[in-house]
């Protein structure tokens, strides 16, 4: 669309649906698939399920959709719970991660497939899938079938088809998952636009962490049917809770050692043969054992640092690739530890040779206990 | 690419020799005899189209195809449905079900029509039993009962081309169309029903084509007065009447060959008779 909003999205009214999951699980023959994932998803929320292959994400989704039945707890649209209603009365578009396009049908039928449902007269139907597809950028393709487009065009009449009845909620499962990087990536800004333009609720299922971090309002990691850690994509990357977060959503640096004591709000902690401060949610006793965080973005030299304050350590540098905006090294700390710091590339910057020994710098904010 | 080419024909060479001496010479022969005998001329032809008895045949031959397919596709789709949605397991034992007539003598399978319908099979003698009707009614040796142990025949052959094009179809289909709203009936009269045409196209051509041909069933259930075309050859080769029997058979042919080529030339058909998955 070019500038001023879609007539389907001017004639949107109360916008999202909101959706609460309550301790929510499946068992497929007694093996939990889904364990208790409780979430409230606001309305006009983009929401994303983040997490690994196997990890229960597209099961949650069927379940919001009614195609699979809950073992235990519930799940509410707009405040009234949902179990027991069949999927074609839940009014939910769908984008399934195969698209699903019936290939019978040509692309102005295969979007008009929900309105005929609902009794939608003919006329209204075609006014409706014209506008659709210019919605997905896609005018024009009414006559094709499925087969004769692209991947990433099939994709446009699976989105224009899910939200041609203007639903409240919009499930995606992975649905950029079958595309290359550079359509992918073109497809997310869109997709955060058609999101804009909307105002409806969209749930979002990835495994693809740069996806779930440049389009989200808000990311659930999921982690073996549970939820490993909620909140906004900045809140995840810097404050992660646990080591699978850390390691999952990004690259992260981890450093073990012991508790010496407490600062407000910032553990004193003996790692790697150095003294390292991190922040810390809660009180750890002096003894106990802790890993420390930090991303390798936000490890530096400390030599080429006017200033460098917060934690220092000394390691080697094991190995150093040049990879163009950046150089990425491979360090070894005194007590073996690995390191990766990814400093950024200039010309004025040295470049650090393996064996050298180097004191590394970052900041107590950027370091977390996990 | 050559060698690719030749490989095959060196694989069937031994079958496409078999079936030349026993299958095409003999064919070949009837029909140089349908237009040589007595001497060469089309008069057997002409001869056909104004023989009442050839027409009864014919007719005969025709409605019961027709029946006998209609009723494998009414019983055999509810089948076929059932079959592709069920586990690996229970499909299978389904399967084994549905294949049992096709392994049965075909002396057996007509014989156990005779102890269903006889005078004092089963179903007189319940029907007795329930003082429906007081003489036992004339139910072997009728159409019906032609129709009846055809479709038990050919029910897998309506059933086969079936379930594996429904088997063929991505389950997240129907499940899309009832996320959009659809029914569950309005979900397999829009999407899946559409979806299976070739394989019911496929199951109603080989089922008609077969019924066509149909010799032993209709001889053994059957009645004198109801002959199928096969029959009429049979007797009529029996009677060493060559020339009308080789008429009769260039005929049956003909007709089996215009369906298979249709086959080959309804869009969608020819889908379901490729060998393999999609
Ligand atoms: N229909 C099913 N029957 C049995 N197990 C299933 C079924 N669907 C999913 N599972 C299992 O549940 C777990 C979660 O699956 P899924 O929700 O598809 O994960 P994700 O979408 O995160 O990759 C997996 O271990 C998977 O094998
Ligand atoms: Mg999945």
């Amino acid at each position: 669309m070019d500038g001023g909003l879609s007539p389907i999205a001017a004639t949107r009214l109360g916008r999202g649906a909101s959706v609460s999951l309550v301790d929510l699980e499946k068992r497929f023959e007694g093996v939990g698939a889904v364990r208790g994932i409780s979430l409230e998803i606001a309305s006009g929320e983009f929401l994303t399920l983040l997490g690994p292959s196997g990890s229960g994400k597209t099961t949650t989704l069927m379940m919001i959709a009614g195609f699979e039945t809950p073992s235990g707890g519930d799940i509410a649209i707009d405040r009234a719970s949902v179990v027991g209603v069949p999927p074609h009365r839940r009014n939910i578009g769908m984008v399934f991660q195969n698209y699903a396009l019936f290939p019978h049908l040509t692309v102005a039928e295969n979007i008009a497939f929900p309105l005929k449902q609902r009794g939608v007269d003919r006329g209204t139907r075609a006014v409706r899938v014209k506008e659709a597809l210019a919605l997905v950028r896609l005018p024009g393709y009414e006559a094709r079938y499925p087969r004769q487009l692209s991947g990433g065009q099939q994709q446009r009449v699976a989105l224009a088809r899910a939200i041609v009845f203007q639903p409240r909620l919009l499930l995606m499962d992975e649905p950029l998952g079958a595309l290359d990087k550079q359509l992918r990536e073109s497809l997310q800004l869109e997709m955060r636009r058609l999101h804009a333009d909307l105002g409806i609720t969209f749930v979002y299922v990835t495994h693809d962490q740069e996806e779930a971090l440049t389009m989200s309002d808000r990311i659930a990691v999921v982690n073996e049917g549970r939820i490993a850690q909620l909140g906004a994509p900045e809140a995840l990357y810097d404050r992660p809770c646990d080591r699978f977060v850390a390691s999952f959503l990004g690259e992260s640096n981890f450093l073990t050692g012991t508790v010496r004591g407490m600062e407000t709000g910032v553990v004193v902690a003996e790692c790697a043969g150095a003294v390292l401060r991190g922040v810390a949610p809660q009180a750890l006793a002096a003894g106990a054992a802790v890993t420390l965080s930090t991303r390798p973005e936000r490890m530096r030299f400390a030599d080429a640092l006017p200033a460098a304050p917060g934690n220092r350590l000394r390691a080697t540098v094991t190995e150093a690739v040049f990879a163009g905006e950046r150089c990425r090294y491979l360090l070894r700390a005194e007590d073996g530890t690995m390191l990766v710091v990814k400093e950024p590339s200039s010309a004025t910057t040295r470049r650090r040779a393996v064996g050298e020994v180097a004191e590394l710098a970052w900041p107590v904010a950027d370091t977390v206990v996990v | 690419m050559t060698q690719a080419a030749s490989a095959p024909v060196l694989l069937v060479g031994p079958l496409l020799l078999f079936m030349a001496a026993f299958y095409a010479f003999p064919v070949l022969a009837m029909l140089a005899r349908s237009v040589t005998d007595p001497h060469p001329t089309l008069a057997n032809f002409a001869h056909l189209a104004g023989d009442g008895v050839f027409l009864h045949v014919f007719g005969t031959t025709l409605r019961t195809a027709f029946i006998v397919t209609a009723g494998t596709l009414f019983l055999g789709y509810p089948v076929a449905l059932a079959l592709s949605r069920m586990r690996p397991t229970a499909a299978t034992i389904t399967l084994v079900i549905v294949l049992l007539p096709f392994w049965t003598s075909v002396l057996v399978r007509s014989y156990a029509w005779m102890v269903l319908l006889g005078r004092r099979g089963l179903i007189n003698e319940a029907l007795r039993a329930l003082d429906l009707i007081d003489a036992p009614l004339r139910l072997l040796n009728t159409p019906l009962a032609v129709n009846l142990a055809m479709i038990h025949i050919l029910l897998p052959y309506m059933i086969l081309p079936i379930a594996s094009v429904l088997r063929q179809i991505d389950p997240s289909l129907p499940r899309a169309a009832a996320g959009m709203g659809a029914t569950p009936w309005g979900a397999f009269r829009q999407v899946v029903l559409p979806l299976s045409m070739p394989g019911a196209l496929a199951g109603t051509l080989l089922v008609f084509v077969l019924s066509l041909g149909f010799y032993i069933t209709p001889a053994l259930v059957g009645g004198p007065r109801d002959l199928m075309l096969s029959q009429l050859i049979a007797q009529q080769v029996d009677l060493l009447n060559w020339p009308y029997a080789a008429c009769l058979s260039v005929t049956l042919l003909a007709a089996t060959l215009v369906l298979l080529g249709a086959t080959q030339v309804l869009p969608g058909v020819r889908g379901a008779f490729r060998l393999g998955t999609r």
